[in-house]
């Protein structure tokens, strides 16, 4: 092949990385910034990638039920808040740990859709409307890739206006206060245990939404094998991020993309070792976590109160 | 310039510090009195000093004054007029504020965000521009400086203890109340603290009441004094009309000499200084942060001496600490023990009589819920005669353990006298002489030691202080890391200045030039 073939090959491969980062990013998006309020509080929810999965059902059997898949989004995310109500009071009871509880929670989760979704795999549900970005384009495959989700700007805003109001807000002052050390919040009057559990079930609501986009958008519709982990995934991910919504943002696309190599190459017809490099985004996780943790070193920005943080 | 005003009501806009009575304060925990029939009287815009050893009561009185328990019997008067102080909350509308002796402040936050927190009536939407305005004109009419964007977790502890301060005085205190504030400062911090807190009592806007074990600070900046033993009033009076020695027979209750003062000459040395056991040749090692903190260090430490480590918290001290330990790995240069290359292996540490009293004992040489013999067999208990039996299998001989224990329970006076106890249970003083105890129980070559006393009564200290002496005198070869310098002064033969990472200063106690440590501590030496 010529050097003009490679370079074509690349430009399109690119191209197709780009569009999988933007249509398989948005759960991690969602489920990271989720993760990302909960965590702030000083509180971890393992429990996500349960809810991730529940709120895939519920939208999808609402969204079928309703013909509205926007109720279904809705209904997706007051699932997650509930879980999340769950967790938020579970651990604030003496001596509960909340990374059990958030294993139990993640098993839950996954069985209660799974025994709840079982009529859903069949009929097919009213799917999110998409924004097409590249219309502008007469290149197919740019049209394909810029062919967005409405979730995805939406969870972009989600992530700057988190930015922001982690810095300039009350609720983000006191979240971060509450997060960083519970004794000073106590001492000076902040609510620890109603902000943690607001925090959780805030965090619940975000990674329900997650789990419609996966039922209502792509791959869009119901089966048991749907998130393959993206929830928690999310939590290493925020954990990369160093608790920033943006980063949360950034690294989420960069899963995105590590998600879409394995189709991609498909697509350019490399299709050896299509398996392993649909691992990508699990191997990419393990590189991460071990690049961004250095020996003898605090993780600068970690939540002081994070139970994984603390020595 | 007072950026709170629109949260005060007019009656609280009365900016002098306040008068506050305590008559005959009672407080009981179960069968024990705390407190009994204590009575203090704090006058407006004073500095006032409470007195007295751990367990005297000083904490109960100002926590009742603070609402966080109600006394049973007696009551308080501010400003001449009886208030009943139920809660904090009480507390807060008469403007009493309390700087606890422990940090309250989100280290992951800034200045500024910490000071907004405490203020605790934030609007929706925070303008920062508008509020960093507000908190630099409030700083400014403050005597303190602080950066506001700094980061808490990057603060040295005198600049959190200010900002503990600055918390208060943000909230309009008029009474401040400090508990053992210069505890976690090197002096010339504590120094500069009280000196500006002592500033704004004369300016009539503040009164202080400060909880402390230190003559010192008592005779530089107190006016009155209150001193309590054991729950009841030991006496009080103006800080001008007492020695030093009258409060301090007040406090213990009997004529102790005070060793304030005392300093080791080289006249004193009763063993001649042996040879090199501790030798560190261009040491480097960064902090938790991962910005170098030990930047090529050099110190020797020979037998029979005990060399003094002064330096303003948080030039490396803590790191230095640690590398010695084996907590942390240092980046570049060389530890020698005996002349051996130190990696502080368990092998190494047992070959050359390596050990260790470090700061806070409870987290760094302790496992808290173990029982205090446990926690004193952590050195040997693996080897003859604590292990050992069938085959050799290193089965622990738990009796020989506990009779050990016991053994220094009774010899260190460590209290309760339980061996079975959780050593977690023990009160800090008990829980340092518990660790010293083990330290000291082997033949001792090399003793590397941080902050002892941090936070101990007069007894306790004193007693640290002895077997400190005892065991250099006995040929160990001592590093001694201390943020007291009175402390080091009373027990080092040499003194070294640590600023930057590095030793700045180095001299003899008894030629040591106080004002040139002072120098050398605040980085001014050169």
């Amino acid at each position: 092949m010529s050097d003009g073939g490679d370079s074509l090959a690349f430009g399109s491969l690119a191209l197709a990385l780009l569009g999988g980062a933007l249509r398989v990013s948005t759960p991690f998006l969602f489920v990271s910034l989720g993760e990302c309020i909960t965590e702030k509080s000083g509180r971890i929810n393992l429990g996500l990638e349960g809810i991730l999965v529940l709120g895939a059902m519920s939208g999808y059997g609402v969204s079928l039920a309703s013909g509205s898949p926007w109720l279904g989004v809705l209904a997706a995310g007051l699932c997650g808040l509930m879980m999340g109500l769950l967790h938020g009071g579970l651990c604030s009871l003496a001596k509960v740990n909340d990374i059990a509880v958030g294993i139990s929670l993640m098993l839950f989760g996954t069985g209660l859709a799974f025994f709840l979704g079982k009529p859903l795999i069949q009929p097919q549900a009213p799917m999110l409307p998409s924004l097409e970005l590249g219309a502008w384009s007469d290149s197919a495959q740019l049209q394909s890739a810029l062919r967005i989700n409405v979730l995805l700007p939406l969870g972009l805003l989600l992530a700057l206006l988190l930015h922001w109001g982690f810095r300039a807000s009350r609720w983000g002052l006191a979240l971060r206060l509450v997060g960083d050390n519970a004794a000073a919040a106590r001492a000076l009057g902040y609510p620890v245990v109603p902000i943690r559990i607001g925090a959780t079930a805030a965090g619940g609501f975000l990674a329900g939404v997650g789990g419609a986009f996966l039922s209502l958008y792509y791959p869009g519709s119901w089966n048991e094998g749907l998130s393959s982990g993206q929830g928690l995934m999310a939590v290493a991910l925020v954990i990369f991020a160093r608790w920033n919504p943006l980063r949360c943002a950034l690294a989420a696309l960069l899963f995105g993309a590590a998600g879409a190599l394995g189709p991609a190459l498909q697509s350019q017809g490399i299709t050896a070792g299509y398996y392993l490099f649909n691992a990508a985004p699990y191997v990419l996780t393990l590189a991460l976590m071990a690049a961004s943790w250095t020996p003898g070193r605090s993780l600068a920005g970690a939540p002081g109160e994070l139970s994984l943080t603390q020595r | 310039m007072d950026p709170l005003t629109h949260s005060l009501t007019a009656a609280d806009l009365q900016h002098r510090g306040a008068a506050v009575e305590a008559f005959r304060v009672t407080k009981r925990f179960g069968a024990f009195t705390a407190l009994d029939a204590v009575s203090m009287k704090v006058e407006a815009g004073s500095f006032h000093c409470l007195l007295g050893e751990n367990g005297a009561g000083k904490s109960t009185l100002v926590k009742c004054l603070v609402g966080y328990h109600p006394p049973e019997e007696g009551g308080f008067m501010v400003d001449g007029r009886e208030q009943d102080i139920r809660s904090p909350r009480d507390a807060q509308r008469l403007r009493i504020g309390m700087v606890y002796q422990h940090f309250t402040l989100a280290p992951g936050m800034t200045v500024a965000e910490n000071l907004l927190l405490a203020r605790g009536d934030l609007p929706l939407r925070i303008d920062w521009r508008h509020e960093k305005a507000a908190l630099a004109a409030f700083l400014d009419s403050t005597p303190f400086r602080l950066d506001l964007n700094a980061l808490v977790a990057d603060l040295a502890a005198g600049e959190k203890q200010k900002l503990e301060i600055l918390k208060q005085l943000y909230l309009g205190q008029r009474l401040l109340i400090l508990d053992e504030p210069t505890s976690v400062l090197t002096p010339g911090e504590a120094d500069e603290v009280l000196g500006l807190l002592h500033g704004m009592t004369r300016d009539g806007r503040l009164t202080v009441l400060m909880i402390s074990h230190k003559f010192r600070e008592v005779s530089a900046y107190g006016d009155g004094v209150t001193i309590l033993r054991r729950g009841k009033l030991a006496g009080s009076g103006r800080v001008g009309d007492l020695s030093t020695a009258e409060m301090a027979e007040m406090m213990v209750g009997s004529s102790v000499a005070v060793s304030s003062g005392r300093r080791r000459c080289a006249a004193d040395q009763t063993q001649a200084i042996g040879e090199v056991r501790l030798d560190v040749e261009g040491l480097h090692a960064d902090n938790d942060r991962g910005t170098p903190s030990v930047r090529g260090l050099d110190l020797s430490v020979r037998a029979g001496e005990i060399v003094g480590v002064a330096g303003v918290a948080g030039n490396g001290q803590k790191e230095l600490v640690e590398v010695l330990l084996g907590q942390r790995k240092a980046s570049a240069g060389q530890v020698r023990v005996a002349g051996e290359d130190y990696q502080a292996s368990r092998a190494q540490m047992r070959r050359h009589g390596v050990f260790s009293l470090p700061e806070e004992p409870l987290r760094n040489a302790c496992v808290p819920a173990m029982s205090v013999a446990e926690n004193m067999g952590l050195r040997d208990f693996d080897i003859a005669p604590y292990a050992g039996g069938w085959l050799s299998l290193g089965f622990l001989r738990r009796g020989a353990l506990t009779r050990r224990a016991k053994t220094l329970i009774e010899a260190f006076g460590v209290r309760p006298d339980d061996p079975a106890a959780a050593i977690e249970n023990l009160s800090g003083g008990n829980v340092q002489r518990a660790v010293l105890a083990r330290e000291l129980s082997g033949p001792v070559q090399l003793l590397v030691v941080a902050n002892p006393v941090f936070g101990l009564d007069f007894a306790a200290t004193e007693a640290i202080h002895r077997r400190l002496d005892q065991a250099r005198n006995e040929g160990a070869a001592i590093l001694l890391v201390s943020e007291d310098l009175d402390e080091l002064l009373e027990l080092s033969d040499r003194i070294v200045v640590m600023s930057e990472g590095v030793i700045a200063y180095e001299a003899l106690a008894g030629q040591a030039d106080v004002a040139a440590i002072g120098r050398y501590m605040a980085g001014h030496g050169h």
